[in-house]
């Protein structure tokens, strides 16, 4: 993990924004750290695709502000800004490597550079054979690897990859996740949206949880989790294991074959791990032992229980 | 700036490099001149009408009977009717008709009169054939009163009719039908064309939207900038085909045809009906007149002058020249610009093809309802009426109808004024246009009514 620098390369205040029939944003503020992997994740239509919308100045933000490096963002951001739509889409008739020069210059960068870059990127990632043909020609895991390209050709500070790995094969989405990680590695800042939590879990140094319109949760990945970590043990040994004691809590225990058993175990307050371990080697063979830290996902479905119960069918099943 | 220009680029070169705009481009005026060389062999090979008569009357009505430019009547073969007729079908060069006035067909009781023919004979051959028969019989009515044949040609009247136009536009001639041609042939090039381009703007339009190639360009460009970008991109797609035109038109009438037309006369492509427009520079009253009389100017414009190779171009010699370029060019590109407009509108606000046949309705009848009026107030009726002038002035119908009076002259503040209003009318629809388009082009899935369209202007940003 790299150390994100101090100033935020991105800042939303209490930016708002209502279609007629609702609200897509609601006093939504955030602060995204340069060099840094940020997930914005929440489920289906709980306005990530607005945020991004008013941070790639598709539309405007009914009230607050965006600040870009500090300065009100403005158009002449937009060629720092790298943009992956969830609907993936090309001129179907263009040949590749047109497409790219014309995509890149129109973010402002030179032709002569964007031709060297263009070269340099298919080669890369195996493109090279399909410079000339058209996108209509290429698969559709090629023409994904062709919209990457075309985001990140005029080297952006700052990447969004709205699901960004949906519609690629595993080989292809590693790839790109390789890519990524040597983009954020060369200094560039990688907003990820997503509403498949668990899919961009790992890479996130930062995330910031939407629903319904509202941030429910920000932060660093490893502070949250750490914040809604429960206090629990997971245990795996042999033996008859049998938890009479007022510092410990079995959540969950189960049998298995051969007097292997699995435990979920609760510490009380003012107990340490080395409390329980004690307690457990005394009883049973211990052979594994670690915290139970909570997924994102779990954390999510927490907070949002903690914080708008009337919505938690529907932020569970998305 | 520098992105609209990219997206211009764009737009023209992926349209410029198709093979069917190459294909199109060198078919049609291919198209155009055989049309014209087919039209001007089939016109010198056929003469006059030639009709048989045959009279049992006894009146001597064939004698009174006088050619026309149209029919030459010959007598048929003596004998009766069947032995005439069937002379007539083996007749060499054939014949277009047998007019037979029967045995009892008298003066008084001018009946029984017939024209035979092999299929239907046509309304216009009728009509001539009964103008003749009518003033054949007048003529015998008025010889039975006692008239003298001197006396009944004085009483015939012999007006030839002389349009002049009063215009300042040069000393030269023109005739009605080449400007009549001219207003046809140039409104139905801005008619088609506005509508075949506009129609190509709202394609492109939806299908980036349906391409989902939409955000990806609205994140680096404004949506006007892309919009405007397209529709000046197209237009120099059409800017470019005419021009091609009229290179090859050129080349093939003034190289090729006069090759193939070599041994024809080129008499009878044009036809001026005897009113001849005389320029004001050779004023009717001056003695240079005279030597070029009407019957001189009729030889002079079809016929080849002098150090003036023929060319089907020698017929636009009288014709404003320079306004009607410039006027057409500026009155397809704003009417173009106009109509474009509101078909990238279209194009923005619906999902697929299918959906636009809806909003196309209200863009299209404009366009049609001003060629259609057009063609008969100003063609068939005034060129300088009141109503003219109106569908002149009017944004939706002054590039039609204003294209169609420019052969016929239109004085200056009349083009000023109507071109003002163009230009005004045109920001004025690209202007909404614009708000429903950048609307309309994030729009996916929802069925667009009139009412959310007229929502979407009041959007804000």
């Amino acid at each position: 993990m790299q150390n994100p620098t101090s100033r935020p390369i991105l800042e939303a205040r209490d930016v708002r924004k209502h279609y007629a029939a609702h609200t897509a944003l609601d006093g939504v503020s955030l602060a995204v750290p340069e060099g840094s992997i940020f997930g914005l994740l929440g489920p289906n239509g709980a306005g990530k695709t607005s945020l991004i919308r008013i941070i790639t100045q598709i539309t405007g933000a009914d009230s607050g502000e965006i600040l870009f490096r500090g300065a009100k963002l403005n158009p002449s951001h937009i060629g720092q800004i790298g943009y992956l739509p969830e609907e993936r889409g090309l001129y179907k008739k263009m040949k590749v490597g047109e497409q790219l020069l014309y995509l890149a210059q129109l973010r402002g960068l030179p032709r002569a550079d964007a031709v060297q870059r263009i070269k340099g990127w298919l080669d890369r990632l195996d493109l090279k054979a399909w410079a000339q043909k058209n996108v209509e020609d290429l698969s559709k895991g090629m023409q994904q690897k062709v919209q990457f390209v075309a985001t990140v050709l005029h080297e952006p500070s700052l990447i969004i990859l709205d699901e960004p790995f949906s519609g690629f094969d595993p080989i292809n989405a590693n790839l790109i996740k390789d890519e990524i990680l040597r983009l954020r590695d060369q200094g560039a800042t990688i907003i990820f949206s997503t509403h498949r939590m668990e899919s961009v879990e790992e890479l996130c140094d930062n995330i910031a949880l939407i629903n319904r319109s509202r941030k429910v949760l920000d932060g660093p990945v490893s502070q949250i989790k750490n914040q809604f970590k429960t206090n629990t043990y997971e245990v795996e040994g042999q033996g008859r294991l049998l938890v009479v004691h007022p510092d410990f809590e079995v959540l969950e225990q189960k049998e298995r074959e051969n007097d292997h058993f699995f435990a979920r175990i609760q510490l009380h307050a003012g107990t340490t791990p080395n409390d329980l371990l004690r307690f457990l080697i005394g009883q049973v063979q211990v052979q594994a032992f670690r915290e139970r830290i909570p997924s994102i996902n779990e954390i999510f479905i927490q907070r949002v229980r903690e914080t708008m119960p009337e919505s938690l069918t529907e932020a569970v099943t998305a | 700036m520098d992105k609209i220009w990219l997206i211009i680029q764009r737009e023209y070169l992926t349209r410029v490099r198709k093979k069917s705009f190459l294909v199109i481009s060198l078919l049609a005026p291919l198209l155009l001149a055989g049309t014209t060389i087919a039209v001007s062999k089939l016109n010198s090979a056929s003469g006059p009408d030639v009709v048989a008569v045959h009279d049992a009357s006894g009146l001597q009505v064939a004698a009174h009977l006088t050619d026309t430019d149209e029919i030459h009547f010959v007598p048929a073969t003596p004998g009766t009717l069947a032995q005439a007729q069937a002379a007539f079908e083996k007749a060499k060069p054939k014949q277009a008709a047998l007019l037979s006035f029967p045995a009892g067909f008298g003066l008084d009781s001018a009946k029984g009169t017939q024209i035979l023919a092999k299929g239907n004979v046509s309304l216009n051959r009728q009509n001539n054939i009964r103008k003749a028969v009518n003033k054949a019989i007048g003529e015998l009515k008025m010889a039975r009163s006692g008239l003298k044949q001197e006396t009944i040609d004085n009483l015939q009247a012999k007006v030839d009719l002389a349009a002049i136009n009063l215009d300042e536009l040069g000393g030269k001639r023109n005739d009605v039908g080449t400007t009549t041609a001219m207003a046809y042939f140039l409104s139905i090039l801005v008619y088609m064309f506005i509508f075949i381009y506009g129609v190509q703007v709202m394609r492109g339009v939806s299908e980036e939207k349906s391409n989902r190639i939409m955000e990806v360009m609205i994140s680096s460009v404004k949506p006007f900038q892309l919009m405007m970008g397209k529709i000046l991109g197209i237009a120099g797609v059409v800017l470019t085909q005419f021009a091609l035109w009229l290179v090859l038109s050129w080349g093939i009438t003034t190289v090729v045809m006069p090759l193939l037309l070599k041994n024809d006369k080129p008499t009878t492509t044009i036809t001026t009906n005897g009113a001849t427009v005389v320029r004001p520079a050779a004023p009717a009253s001056s003695p240079a007149v005279a030597a070029t009389s009407p019957a001189g100017d009729q030889a002079a414009v079809a016929t080849p002058q002098p150090g003036h190779p023929f060319s089907i171009w020698s017929v636009l010699d009288g014709l404003p020249i320079g306004s009607i370029i410039g006027g057409f060019l500026f009155y397809f590109l704003g009417g173009y610009l106009l109509y474009s407009a509101m078909f990238a509108a279209i194009g923005s606000a619906v999902d697929d093809q299918t959906d636009a046949q809806q909003f196309m309705f209200p863009v299209t009848i404009p366009l049609i309802l001003s060629y259609i009026v057009s063609i008969n107030v100003i063609i068939n009726g005034d060129p300088n009426g009141p109503l003219a002038f109106w569908l002149s002035m009017i944004p939706f119908t002054s590039p039609i109808a204003m294209v169609m009076r420019l052969p016929f002259g239109v004085p200056t503040w009349q083009l000023v004024l109507s071109g003002a209003l163009l230009i005004v009318g045109f920001v004025g629809v690209t202007w909404v246009a614009a708000r429903i388009y950048r609307v309309g082009i994030l729009m996916y899935g929802k069925k667009v009514t009139y009412s959310e369209l007229s929502k979407w202007m009041f959007y804000k940003g």
